[in-house]
C-alpha cells in the first residue's frame, strides 16, 4: 500500500478490518476492451466507406458487423457474469434509474447490438446468397431489405459514440476512484476504439487495396500516438489530488503493475507507432498485421492496469 | 427531518461495542463490516497516543452510491437515509466503487450490496440505533439535524469549527460528523496501513468480493442448484493467506 504519511507524526494502523482489494478486476478490462473492437471497426467502417469505393473492400460490408456482433456480445457476456446476481441483469431495463451510467450504457448498447443484428444479416445473407439453402425466409428477408444496411449505418456510427465513451462516465461516476475522474478519459475511451477497430479491421483486410489499408495503417498510427502522448500526460503530471498521485505510485514504484504498464505501452504503442508509420510509406501486410495484433494486445494491458491501480488505495 | 450522526472521537475509547452491537443487530456476516473501529497509533515513543475511529456510512445528501446504482437498489428515505434493497440489487459492484468511504460490502452470503442503514428498521418503530444504545460513554449521537433542539444540533452548534466530515473535497455532504478527530485519523492517506502489521490479525485486505467459495458459474446455477450453506467456517478460510499478506510487506 502506499500512503502520504507525514513522517513527523507516525501515524499507523493498528487494528482494523481487512479492507476490499481490487472489486472490478480483468473481467472488466476484457469488457471495456471487447467494447472498443466492437464500436471502433462501426467508425472505421464509416470512415472507409466515405474515402474509398466498396469494391477495394470487398469483404468490409459484412465483416464488419460480424467482428463488431462478437465483439459486442463478448462485452455482454462479460458484463454479465461480472455480476453477482446475473440473472436480475433484467432489472436494468425493468427497474432502470436514470442517473446511473450503468443503466443509460446498458440501454445503448443493447440498442447497438441490435441494429448491427440488423447489418449482420443483411451483410451475410448479400455476401453468401447460397446460406441457408433456397427456403431460408430469414435470408430472403435480409436480402429483399438490402437497402436499409446503407440506412442504418449513420445512426449506428452516431450511436457508437456514446456506446463507446459511456465507460469514462461509470468511471466519472465511481468518484472513490479519484485517477478515473479525469475528462481525458473521454478521449481515451475515443482513441481506443480507433486503436482497436483498426487493429481488428487490418486482421482482415488481405484482399483490400493498398490505399484502404494505408488509410488503416494512418489511423491506427494516430490513435496509438494520441493515446499514447495522454497517458504520459497522465502518467507524469498528474497532481491533480493526492490520491491520484498515490495512486499512481503503484506504478511509479516498480512492481507488477509496473511491468505491466510499460510492457503495455512498449507493445501496444509504441511498437505500433513505429510499425504503423513504415506501413503508411510502404505497404507490408505482415508488418501491419503484427502492428495490430501488438496493439490489441497492448491495449488490453494497459487498460488493465488503470482499472486495478485505484482500487488498491485504502478509501477509509 | 434528516437524520445525522455525530461520534465524539475524544470520548470513543475503542471498546468496539457498537462494532458487535451492528454485526449482532443486522446479522452481518463474518468477513464484513457495516461499521468498524479503527485503531491508530501516532507518535513516536515516548510520545504516543492511540485514537479510536467508528467509520460507517455517511448518508451522504449527495450520495454517489445512489446516483450510480442501476436499479434504484439504493435509494433515499424521507428522512434522509440512503437505504439498500437488496432484493433490487443487481451485485454489480457499482456502488462499491463510488463510495469514496468504501462503506459498502457484497455481502457474501446474498451475493448482494450491503452497508449500514442507520438501522431504518429500528427508526422505524421508534428506537435508536443499535450501536447508539450499546455505546457505554454516548460517544455516538443520533438524531434529526434539522430539528435545532435536537441533541445532535445542538452538540454541532457547542462545536462548531470542531466539526468534521470525511473527504469533504469529495462534495458528498456527509450527514456523519466527527468532533475531536483529525486529519490522521479521517483522513486514510494520512496514516500507513502495512501488510502483516495489526494487533490480533494480520489480514489487512479481502481476497474476495461476495461469496468466495462459489465461482462465477455458481451465480448461473445457485437458482436451481442451491448453495451449500455457509457457515462460519467457509469465511474462517480466509486465514490461510495470512503469510503472503506479511511476506509481501511491513514488518
Ligand atoms: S458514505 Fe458511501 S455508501 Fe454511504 S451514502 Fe455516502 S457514498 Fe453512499
Ligand atoms: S451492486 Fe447493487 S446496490 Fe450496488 S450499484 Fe450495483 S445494483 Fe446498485
Ligand atoms: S446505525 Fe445500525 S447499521 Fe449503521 S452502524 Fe449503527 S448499528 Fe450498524
Amino acid at each position: 500500500m502506499v500512503e502520504n504519511t507525514i513522517h513527523a507524526t507516525q501515524a499507523i494502523v493498528t487494528l482494523d478490518v481487512p479492507i476490499q482489494g481490487i472489486v472490478w478486476g480483468s473481467i472488466i478490462t476484457v469488457n471495456m476492451w471487447a467494447k472498443s473492437i466492437g464500436t471502433g471497426v462501426v467508425f472505421l467502417a464509416a470512415y472507409l466507406l466515405y474515402r474509398h469505393k466498396k469494391e477495394s473492400m470487398p469483404n468490409l460490408r459484412w465483416i464488419m458487423p460480424v467482428i463488431a456482433f462478437i465483439a459486442l456480445n463478448v462485452f455482454l457476456f462479460f458484463t454479465l457474469i461480472d455480476l453477482h446476481q446475473p440473472y436480475r441483469m433484467i432489472h436494468i431495463y425493468t427497474h432502470p434509474h436514470w442517473t446511473s451510467s450503468i443503466t443509460v450504457g446498458a440501454w445503448l448498447a443493447s440498442l447497438f447490438l441490435g441494429l448491427v443484428t440488423v447489418l449482420l444479416l443483411i451483410g451475410v445473407a448479400d455476401a453468401f446468397p447460397t446460406l441457408g439453402g433456397k427456403n431460408c425466409k430469414m435470408s430472403a428477408l435480409a436480402r429483399k431489405n438490402s437497402a436499409v444496411y446503407e440506412k442504418i449505418m449513420p445512426f449506428l456510427v452516431f450511436l457508437a459514440i456514446p456506446v463507446t465513451t459511456y465507460t469514462a462516465i461509470i468511471m466519472a461516476q465511481s468518484s472513490a476512484r479519484e485517477l478515473w475522474q479525469a475528462p481525458a478519459e473521454v478521449m481515451q475511451m475515443l482513441w481506443a476504439a480507433f486503436m482497436a477497430g483498426s487493429a481488428a479491421l487490418i486482421l482482415v483486410s488481405g484482399s483490400w487495396s493498398k490505399e484502404a489499408r494505408k488509410d488503416l495503417a494512418f489511423v491506427l498510427t494516430i490513435a496509438v500516438f494520441f493515446s499514447f502522448a495522454m497517458y504520459m500526460s497522465e502518467y507524469f503530471f498528474s497532481f491533480k489530488s493526492s490520491e491520484a498521485e498515490a495512486t499512481l505510485a503503484f506504478v511509479h514504484a516498480g512492481g507488477a503493475y509496473n511491468v505491466e504498464f510499460w510492457t503495455g505501452m512498449t507493445l501496444g504503442f509504441i511498437i505500433p507507432f513505429f510499425l504503423g508509420l513504415s506501413s503508411i510509406k510502404s505497404d507490408n501486410i505482415t508488418l501491419l498485421r503484427l502492428a495490430a495484433i501488438l496493439a490489441l494486445v497492448g491495449l488490453f494491458l494497459v487498460k488493465d492496469v488503470w482499472l486495478k491501480i485505484p482500487q488498491m488505495l485504502p478509501l477509509s | 427531518m434528516k437524520l445525522g450522526f455525530l461520534v465524539d472521537l475524544s470520548l470513543c475509547m475503542g471498546c468496539k461495542g457498537c462494532e458487535i452491537a451492528c454485526k449482532v443487530e443486522n446479522e452481518v456476516p463474518l468477513s464484513s463490516w457495516r461499521l468498524r473501529v479503527k485503531y491508530i497509533d501516532i507518535g513516536v515513543f515516548p510520545e504516543t497516543k492511540r485514537s479510536f475511529t467508528p467509520l460507517r456510512c455517511n448518508h451522504c445528501e449527495s450520495a454517489p452510491c445512489e446516483r450510480i446504482c442501476p436499479v434504484s437498489a439504493l435509494h433515499y428515505l424521507e428522512n434522509g437515509i440512503v437505504n439498500i434493497d437488496s432484493s433490487r440489487c443487481i451485485g454489480c459492484a457499482g456502488c462499491m466503487m463510488a463510495c469514496p468511504y468504501g462503506a459498502i460490502y457484497m455481502d457474501p452470503e446474498t451475493n448482494t450490496a450491503d452497508k449500514c442503514t442507520y438501522c431504518a428498521h429500528r427508526i422505524e418503530s421508534g428506537m435508536m440505533p443499535a450501536c447508539v444504545v450499546v455505546c457505554p460513554v454516548e460517544a455516538n449521537i443520533f438524531g434529526d439535524i434539522e430539528d435545532d433542539n435536537s441533541h445532535i444540533s445542538r452538540y454541532i452548534m457547542e462545536h462548531k469549527g470542531a466539526v468534521q466530515v470525511r473527504k469533504p473535497e469529495k462534495h458528498t455532504s456527509p450527514t456523519h460528523f466527527y468532533v475531536g478527530g483529525g486529519n490522521q485519523t479521517l483522513n486514510p492517506l494520512a496514516h500507513q496501513r502495512l501488510e502483516g502489521f495489526s494487533l490480533f490479525n494480520n489480514i489487512t485486505h479481502l481476497e474476495h468480493v461476495g461469496d468466495q467459495h462459489h465461482s462465477i458459474l455458481d451465480r448461473f446455477l445457485a437458482p436451481f442448484a442451491g448453495h451449500a450453506k455457509l457457515n462460519n467456517d467457509n469465511f474462517t478460510a480466509m486465514q490461510e493467506n495470512v503469510e503472503t499478506h506479511s511476506k509481501e510487506g511491513g514488518h
